[in-house]
């Protein structure tokens, strides 16, 4: 504890620096930049702070590190306990390198209270810092539910024109499912008598009540992920969010259901995570085939872009669920990557949002003659996007496929069907877009991408790349909790009597 | 290190190509041209450069027998997944190297004449030379991952460079297809990864091979059937082979891919590209060759195209189009060559099949050049003394093509078919004789083509005619060289591929069980087999000369006698329509259906619409309950009460 409290620091700098912005008084137009700087600077030195997370973590053991802990409510057991393990430390670092360059593609095309944009987004990044690093389940829920508050702010107030339906949609599904993982969480304090996340991990629930334990926490993390047929909200709200709000919904946001399912559901529910697992699967390949062929049908940029979101999502919960090393991590993987590429997809439609404002596809076509720096980009990301080797993309998605298949063959199938699919709709999207004559008047004088979009788009391409020809440097760090999170769920299970399906 | 300058050439320049892409400023100023002309000798030199690397890695490695394995770093790492970017060059990589490098450095040279006028060249010579990188990393691959990795980098490239002329919705769509059609053989092919993971527990090739014979009889269970474990592993690996060569089912892809600029179509469909589905096979053939019905698969997949693709050929008038489907008939002879287990024999015709495919598709871009971007048979003619050096030179390629000696095919193509022969089993036997009378059909098209372009009477308007020129020395030098492949690869390379120096030459590449005897059968069979391929195609070429040169009138008359026939052979057995019907539409139809009744009506309208709507209703009923009537507030909390309690006790039963 004597160590230097590196995540307190990461979760509250960022509310340091919303609180500098709330000071700022002044001609709204001076307000404005200086908020936008100071937005800028904290969440920049947030990023270089959270790289001594990359540097000082130790991968040979599973065990939470950087560990804090305060007592809060000592009466109920309950403290401000934060760690990483190897499956939370990539999302903070995520986390921190997204919100920068959220608030960079935010610059100029936010003009409208600046100020409290900049603030609701400093909070949320407070807020999902604080979310993966919780160590126990109350601070872990807290966070949870208040990651909710700023995004719906954002959507509805610096939304487009149904951004009150999409922000209330996302708003009501998220809460329904809280409300019963609340009860979830009440009924496991109940049972073993403390919030450490780090008992309840080793604290064998009883057989009978893991079914409504497992099924509560799915109601929270179903929505969030989201899971076919509670995705609705998702395609609503990215459509109506302004673009950081859609990098950050899609970037880190959707990673909250993943992450739930890798540190709640699996190991303190293992035996009804066997048992459900056949419905996660059922449900994965809907998510995949059906929202890959949703996606095809779409007129709108973002809104393809959001169910493809869902589609690669599929391959999370998909993967999570088969307890071999390769789905997991490869679940994990997708996650990250996703992560990174649909953040810059997102950014991709918004760089052309901000020169016409439309997001319709048809209003688009031969934008290649005037951007080819702009088409460079695209052609990148979307091609992670379709998990073409050499992309972050690909690892996430075969280590997946290899998981699964080993399970259930049918699942790795169709799961590989949307691969197929996946490539349909975002090389027609590209063509549509990028191809073609350029013909429509409202384009012949659009300008390719200015030096602050370079900037913005540059780390995200080079991370792209990276995680796809050199994955060691980020499986290293996964590697052995994963075993130890598979060795736990297996224990139990074996436990419990149950046959134990062997782990290539 | 020169095993890695090979690999590596073709991808420096492919990154300066690239960045030279952006440098260019306007269409027609003298920067501009110098940026071009920087890229193109950058990007030749590099190649050129790496095929001279590569002939030194063949003497090393093919003739001298020291295959070995370059481990670079490693790539994914998960559990027993453990895959590592390695380049493993044994006489099989160094015979397809030897062949993509070649092939590729003179598509290179032409370009920079072929291409002169485009307003895009660094692209143009980047893309050629990206793809080139990842055709070597696929043959130079140790495992399956990385032979995937260069195989979907292909399937890239390939879609870049059928779409390059962007402005084209009939390429745009031909790039789509291309790579949305691969991406169902790639489908196969992961699943076959996957499998042969299951099986051998991991995906490196020299530890599959070590083991195969003891997973002989494995069994697997896929789909809730057990399943002989390499045949399945097999089969679905053949499906990826399938969409990368263009075989029966998965071939539509290709001949719309003729929307790309023409040395494309030289470098994707001659030499490289689509023979990755070859070499796949033949590099697998320690599994392949423990799976008797896989092999009898490949067989019949391969002489059903090899004559079904011919037959279309026939009937093309786009002079592309019809090397297209020759292609595709020739890669058919392959397969079913590697299908009675004569993988040498299957290797020998891809490699004389490279020069001479790819002559004739540089000369055809020749021709094309020199009747201003004209690709219609029927709008040729009469032209050969204008152009006769590329005259002459396709009259090479065609000889080497029907296999008459002492041209490459002639060689080739009859051991190809000797070994079907040889194999003494019904399949083979289908084999030789799909395989013999595709050779009839190969040998009429070809000199059809000749006959329709170059002779006859000229078809094309003055404007044209006037034009007609001999195309520049930059162009015809890499037909010239291709030429001399065309003629002497065969005779060359006979004893060392399939003759008494093939087993020393072959090393520990490829894996022939002694139960699989046809290729040593082939040495041995009767005259008339031997014989046969040569006369049929003599026989083919008289045909051709007959109907199109002395009776010119006589085509239409056939066609209008037997209509259903040419109908089916013209309209390419309607492959296109089906499937548009059959996958295209229904899968447009239902994205939409599920997207405006899935999402809208059923999960909205039940769900959060129908809920807000239903509290919308409720609530309106809900004031009405406000009475004022005490005992209904006392019974609404009585209600609250009892379930709260109940509530209590089951959590604590719980």
């Amino acid at each position: 504890m004597a160590e230097f409290p590196i995540l307190s620091l990461l979760i509250f700098m960022p509310l340091i620096g919303a609180g500098f912005i709330l000071a700022i008084r002044g001609d709204e137009e001076v307000v404005a930049q200086n908020a936008r700087n100071v937005a800028l600077w904290t969440s920049a030195v947030t990023f270089i702070l959270s790289l001594f997370l990359w540097n000082g973590f130790d991968q040979s053991t599973a065990d939470f590190q950087f560990i804090e802990k305060y007592e809060w409510m000592p009466s109920f057991g309950i403290s401000y306990h934060l760690g990483l393990d190897g499956i939370s430390v990539l999302f903070v670092l995520l986390t921190t390198l997204l919100t920068p360059i959220c608030i960079l593609a935010s610059w100029t095309s936010i003009k409208d209270r600046v100020k409290e944009y900049m603030i609701s987004f400093l909070i949320l990044e407070t807020m999902m810092i604080g979310m993966f690093s919780a160590l126990d389940i109350m601070i872990f829920y807290i966070f949870f539910e208040a990651v909710l508050i700023p995004m719906f702010l954002i959507i509805g107030v610096w939304g487009g024109k149904r951004r009150v339906y999409a922000a209330f949609k996302l708003f009501l599904y998220t809460l329904l499912g809280s409300v019963l993982m609340l009860l979830a969480i009440f009924v496991m304090y109940a049972n073993a008598g403390t919030t450490d996340m780090t008992v309840l991990l080793t604290h064998a629930f009883p057989a009978e009540i893991q079914p409504w334990l497992w099924l509560a926490f799915f109601a929270s993390f179903a929505v969030k992920v989201p899971m076919w047929p509670v995705h609705t909200w998702l395609p609503d709200a990215h459509v109506e969010a302004p673009t950081a709000g859609s990098v950050i919904l899609a970037g880190v946001l959707l990673k909250f259901g993943g992450y739930g399912f890798l540190r709640f559901s699996l190991p303190m529910m293992p035996l009804a995570s066997a048992d459900f697992a056949p419905l996660i699967y059922a449900l994965s390949i809907i998510a995949v085939v059906y929202t890959s062929l949703v996606a095809l049908a779409q007129e709108d940029m973002k809104k393809l872009i959001a169910y493809s979101s869902i589609a690669h999502m599929g391959f999370v919960t998909a993967g999570t669920f088969t307890l071999t090393t390769q789905g997991i991590e490869g679940a994990i993987y997708v996650m990250l990557s996703h992560g990174v590429v649909s953040a810059a997809l997102f950014l991709i439609v918004g760089v052309v949002y901000d020169r016409i404002h439309s997001r319709e596809i048809s209003d688009y076509g031969g934008l290649v003659e005037r951007m080819p720096t702009y088409a460079l980009f695209f052609m990148v990301f979307m091609l992670a996007s379709i998990g073409l080797p050499g992309t972050g993309g690909f690892v996430g998605e075969i280590l997946v496929l290899v998981g699964l298949f080993a399970v259930n063959t049918w699942v790795a199938a169709f799961c590989a069907l949307g691969v197929i699919l996946g490539a349909a709709y975002m090389l027609y999207l590209y063509r549509r877009v990028i191809f073609g004559k350029l013909t429509k008047e409202s384009l012949k004088q659009i300008a390719d991408m200015n030096r602050r979009e370079v900037v913005i788009f540059t780390p995200l391409l080079v991370i792209t790349l990276w995680m796809g020809i050199y994955p060691p440097a980020f499986l290293d760090f996964m590697h052995v909790s994963v075993a130890n999170l598979i060795e736990h769920v297996q224990t139990a299970q074996a436990a419990a009597g149950m046959l134990v399906a062997v782990s290539p | 290190m020169i095993i890695k300058a090979v690999v590596f050439l073709p991808l420096f320049a492919a990154i300066i190509a690239g960045i030279l892409a952006f440098m260019r400023h306007g269409n027609d100023s003298e920067s501009s041209r110098r940026v071009d002309t920087m890229s193109q000798w950058i990007t030749s030199g590099g190649l050129l450069l790496s095929a001279v690397f590569a002939t030194l890695v063949f003497i090393d490695v093919g003739l001298n027998g020291n295959a070995r394995t370059i481990h670079l770093f490693t790539w994914i790492d998960s559990g027993s997944f453990d895959v590592a970017w390695a380049l493993k060059v044994d006489t099989l990589t160094a015979v397809m190297m030897i062949v993509v490098t070649y092939v590729s450095a003179m598509v290179h040279v032409y370009s920079i004449g072929y291409m002169h006028h485009d307003h895009h060249v660094p692209r143009f010579m980047c893309y050629l030379s990206l793809f080139t990188f990842f055709m070597l990393t696929l043959i130079t691959a140790d495992n399956l991952v990385q032979m995937f990795f260069g195989w979907e980098g292909v399937g890239l490239c390939s879609y870049l460079l059928i779409g390059f002329w962007y402005h084209k919705p009939s390429a745009n769509a031909a790039a789509i297809k291309a790579f949305v059609v691969n991406r169902v053989g790639d489908f196969g092919f992961a699943l076959g990864i996957f499998a042969v993971y299951m099986i051998f527990d991991t995906v490196h090739l020299d530890t599959i091979f070590a083991t195969a014979p003891e997973k002989a009889d494995t069994m697997l269970v896929v789909f809730g059937y057990e399943f002989h474990a390499l045949t399945i592993a097999c089969l679905l690996l053949f499906v990826g082979a399938m969409g990368k060569s263009a075989q029966l089912g998965l071939h539509t892809w290709l001949p719309d891919a003729m929307e790309g600029p023409t040395p494309v179509s030289a470098l994707i469909h001659a030499a490289t590209m689509v023979t990755a589905g070859v070499f796949m096979v033949a590099r697998l053939s320690p599994i392949f060759e423990y799976s008797d019905l896989a092999l009898t698969v490949v067989t019949i997949v391969g002489a059903s195209t090899a004559i079904f693709a011919a037959t279309i050929a026939c009937t093309q008038n786009d002079i592309k189009r019809v090397i297209a489907y020759s292609t595709c008939s020739q890669l058919g002879y392959m397969f079913f060559a590697l299908g009675v287990s004569a993988y040498s024999a299957g290797i020998f015709h891809l490699m004389t099949h490279g020069f001479f495919k790819a002559l004739l598709f540089l000369g055809a871009g020749s021709v094309i050049h020199a009747m201003s971007d004209e690709q219609d048979m029927r709008k040729m003619g009469g032209i050969w003394k204008l152009i006769p050096v590329t005259y002459g030179l396709m009259w090479i390629g065609n000889l080497a093509l029907a296999g008459i000696p002492p041209f490459a095919g002639y060689y080739s193509k009859d051991i190809v078919l000797e070994a079907a022969y040889g194999a003494h089993t019904g399949v083979g036997s289908y084999a030789f004789y799909m395989g013999l009378l595709a050779a009839l059909l190969t040998a009429f098209y070809s000199w059809r083509l000749l006959f329709m372009t170059f002779h006859g009477s000229p078809r094309a308007d003055e404007k044209v005619m006037a034009h007609v020129h001999e195309s520049p020395k930059v162009i015809l030098f890499p037909l010239m060289f291709l030429a001399t492949g065309a003629v002497l690869s065969g005779w060359a390379g006979y004893s060392y591929f399939v003759g008494e120096g093939a087993v020393e030459f072959w090393g520990n590449s490829l894996l022939i069980l002694d139960s699989h005897p046809a290729l040593e059968n082939a040495h041995h069979v009767p005259m008339l087999v031997k014989y046969a391929p040569l006369i049929v195609g003599v026989i083919g070429i008289g045909l051709a000369y007959v109907l199109y040169i002395k009776r010119p009138d006589l085509p239409g008359k056939i066609a209008a006698s037997i209509p259903t026939i040419y109908a089916i052979s013209f309209n390419k057995w309607y492959f296109d329509e089906l499937y548009d019907r059959i996958f295209v539409r229904p899968a447009f139809y239902l994205g939409r259906n599920l997207w405006k009744v899935g999402d809208g009506t059923l999960i909205d309208g039940l769900g959060p619409d129908g809920i807000s709507s239903a509290v919308r209703i409720m609530a309106r009923r809900a004031a009405a309950l406000q009475t004022g009537y005490l005992y209904h507030y006392a019974f609404a909390m009585l209600c609250g009460a009892v379930v709260l309690v109940s509530w209590y006790l089951f959590s604590n039963v719980g």
